[in-house]
């Protein structure tokens, strides 16, 4: 059995949620805190990866990390290289494909903390990053956990998306979903199984842990 | 002394706050006035929680806030503690964790320790507790040793007995009271309860619609009877000053100025000063020494003014050894007894009458 696609979905997956949460957390900062006007629009545009075919979404992607698209035009001319059809286009593509699934349960977590925490930790002294490190962060550890999981578990599923924007390239861009995909159109079925009833597996017992570990994290710990 | 200057302007579309006063910051200075009066809103301009309002606040030398050159000190430069209605403790770190968050912090490293707050404030047994384990009143206690630790140059607190009951209140009121001088760091403390006034305040600044209606020391705004109508749930009274002298049969004698009065029974040790706020409705006059009453309480007194007030009602302003009382009787009782300023008269109070809620 080959584990390149394994080994690709799980690197994608992994370096996704670092730059998600890194993106996420200002992003759903602001729309949990923001009284601007604009918000409305902000979560319109996050939201829009949950009801987009993956296809639009790609074809989008597609068009703009390409060498003529204004962000692929930009990438090769500081790295030398396409970002279509690399591993970097398909973080790319991940990451917005995955954005809302990062920034909405970091939303929920942000506003359930609300603003009184916060005004008690800046009356006595602490700085807006000491405050965010020390309380809010802690406090959103719930909507962290759950970012984190839906995010890997969102990004290890994405078939759509890689397909048009990543191909299908042994070893750069080939992740779990395409190759069961391939698997299945060669009539390889003893492969699809092991690929899929790993992938069912490993899907259920993360959830399950999550669902469980949740329970187990009183929000109060010290 | 420390000084609050403020001047400042909130315009919102259903309220407008407008404040131009200079604080003289001594003991326990209490802002308060009904609900809606923009209490809670001043104070969270002050702790700069707040920074929609426009224009000035200094505190002694240490501007906070300034329109020309505009200037906006955010919360955590300022030196101030705030104590929340709600006591804010932050549920995800233990009692001493909490306290310990502070003390990090703290403006100023030198005066206050962990150890002094803990004992000053009983809160030893807490300190291994989880926040949301507490009582509300332990909780209050804790967020008061909290702002404490920050060690502020003035003290903000947000009506912080309003969710506890009498018992409780009365608890925790005598550590609000020491704090100045244990500490010396000065109170600005919003109420709108009566009670509470009269037993913390050194000053008193009413606010009604936004705008300082009444700002001086605490005796003489509580007993003027123009407020009553800005002050929602103040009726007219005035404040007497007694030193606590015996216990029995469950009530205290307080001697106020060489006379006694006997209320229901106190833990004040003999000895110490007890502040009680008497309404006017309560207090009855008489001419001559009675026998033969239920009330105990006779005190001699002088008739300073009357004021005739609402259709049927008249406003006594008595003298009782250089403190005031207020008695609220009928016009007509006025001209059948022919009372007139500088007569000798005997106050008779019901003892019941006085509120014991807080006192301690």
């Amino acid at each position: 059995m080959e584990l390149g696609p394994i080994w690709i979905s799980l690197r994608l997956a992994s370096v996704t949620v670092v730059v998600l949460m890194l993106l996420g957390t200002p992003l759903a900062w602001w729309l949990a805190f923001t009284h601007s006007r604009s918000r409305a629009v902000i979560e319109a545009l996050v939201a829009l990866p949950l009801v987009l075919p993956p296809t639009v979404l790609g074809f989008y992607l597609l068009i703009l990390l390409g060498p003529a698209g204004s962000i692929g035009s930009f990438w090769v001319e500081i790295t030398g290289t396409t970002l279509t059809f690399s591993f970097s286009g398909l973080v790319i593509a991940s990451v917005i494909y995955s954005f809302p699934f990062a920034v909405q349960p970091l939303q929920t977590a942000f506003e359930g903390i609300g603003r009184a925490p916060l005004e008690a930790a800046a009356t006595l002294g602490a700085t807006p990053l000491d405050t965010f490190l020390r309380v809010a962060s802690p406090l959103a550890l719930r909507g962290y956990l759950s970012a984190i999981v839906l995010v890997f578990a969102h990004t290890l599923g994405e078939f759509g998306v890689v397909l048009m924007v990543g191909g299908n390239i042994p070893g750069v861009t080939k992740v779990i979903s395409i190759a069961i995909y391939e698997q299945v159109e060669t009539l390889s079925y003893a492969q699809a199984h092991y690929l899929s009833a790993g992938l069912l597996t490993f899907s259920f017992v993360v959830l399950l842990g999550v669902y469980v570990i949740n329970r187990r994290i009183p929000i109060n710990r010290f | 002394m420390a000084t609050l200057s403020l001047h400042i302007d909130l315009r919102l579309d259903d309220f407008v706050l407008s404040v131009t006063e200079n604080l003289q910051l001594e003991d326990v200075t209490v802002l308060f006035g009904p609900s809606g009066a923009g209490k809670t809103t001043l104070l969270r301009i002050i702790a700069g929680l707040e920074n929609r309002a426009v224009g000035r606040i200094a505190l002694n030398d240490a501007i906070w806030q300034d329109r020309e050159p505009r200037q906006f000190i955010p919360p955590h430069l300022r030196s101030l503690g705030y104590v929340f209605q709600d006591g804010r403790l932050f549920p995800h770190l233990s009692v001493e964790k909490n306290l310990r968050f502070a003390e990090r912090r703290a403006t100023r490293s030198d005066a206050l320790t962990l150890t002094e707050v803990i004992t000053a404030l009983d809160l030893t047994p807490l300190l291994q507790r989880n926040p949301t384990s507490l009582s509300a009143g332990e909780q209050q206690r804790v967020a008061i040793g909290r702002a404490l630790l920050r060690n502020p140059a003035l003290m903000l607190m947000d009506e912080p007995l309003s969710a506890l009951d009498a018992k409780r209140k009365a608890e925790i009121i005598p550590y609000i009271a020491r704090l100045p001088q244990e500490f010396g760091i000065p109170v600005l403390y919003v109420t709108h309860n009566v009670e509470e006034v009269t037993r913390l305040a050194t000053r008193v600044i009413l606010l009604a619609q936004g705008q300082i209606a009444a700002y001086g020391d605490a005796i003489e705004v509580l007993e003027r009877i123009d407020l009553e109508p800005l002050a929602g749930h103040l009726e007219t009274g005035a404040v007497l000053e007694g030193r606590a002298t015996a216990h029995l049969n469950g009530m205290t004698t307080l001697s106020v100025a060489g006379q006694d009065l006997r209320i229901p029974g106190t833990s004040v040790a003999p000895g110490n000063i007890l502040r009680l706020r008497v309404q006017a409705r309560d207090v009855a006059l008489a001419t001559q020494p009675l026998q033969g009453l239920s009330i105990r309480n006779i005190l001699r007194a002088r008739i300073l003014s009357i004021d005739l007030v609402e259709e049927i009602f008249a406003e006594v302003l008595l003298d009782v050894g250089g403190q005031h009382l207020r008695a609220r009787i009928t016009r007509e009782a006025v001209d059948d007894l022919q009372l007139a300023i500088g007569q000798e008269v005997y106050a008779l109070i019901k003892s019941v009458a006085i509120d014991r809620d807080l006192l301690t």
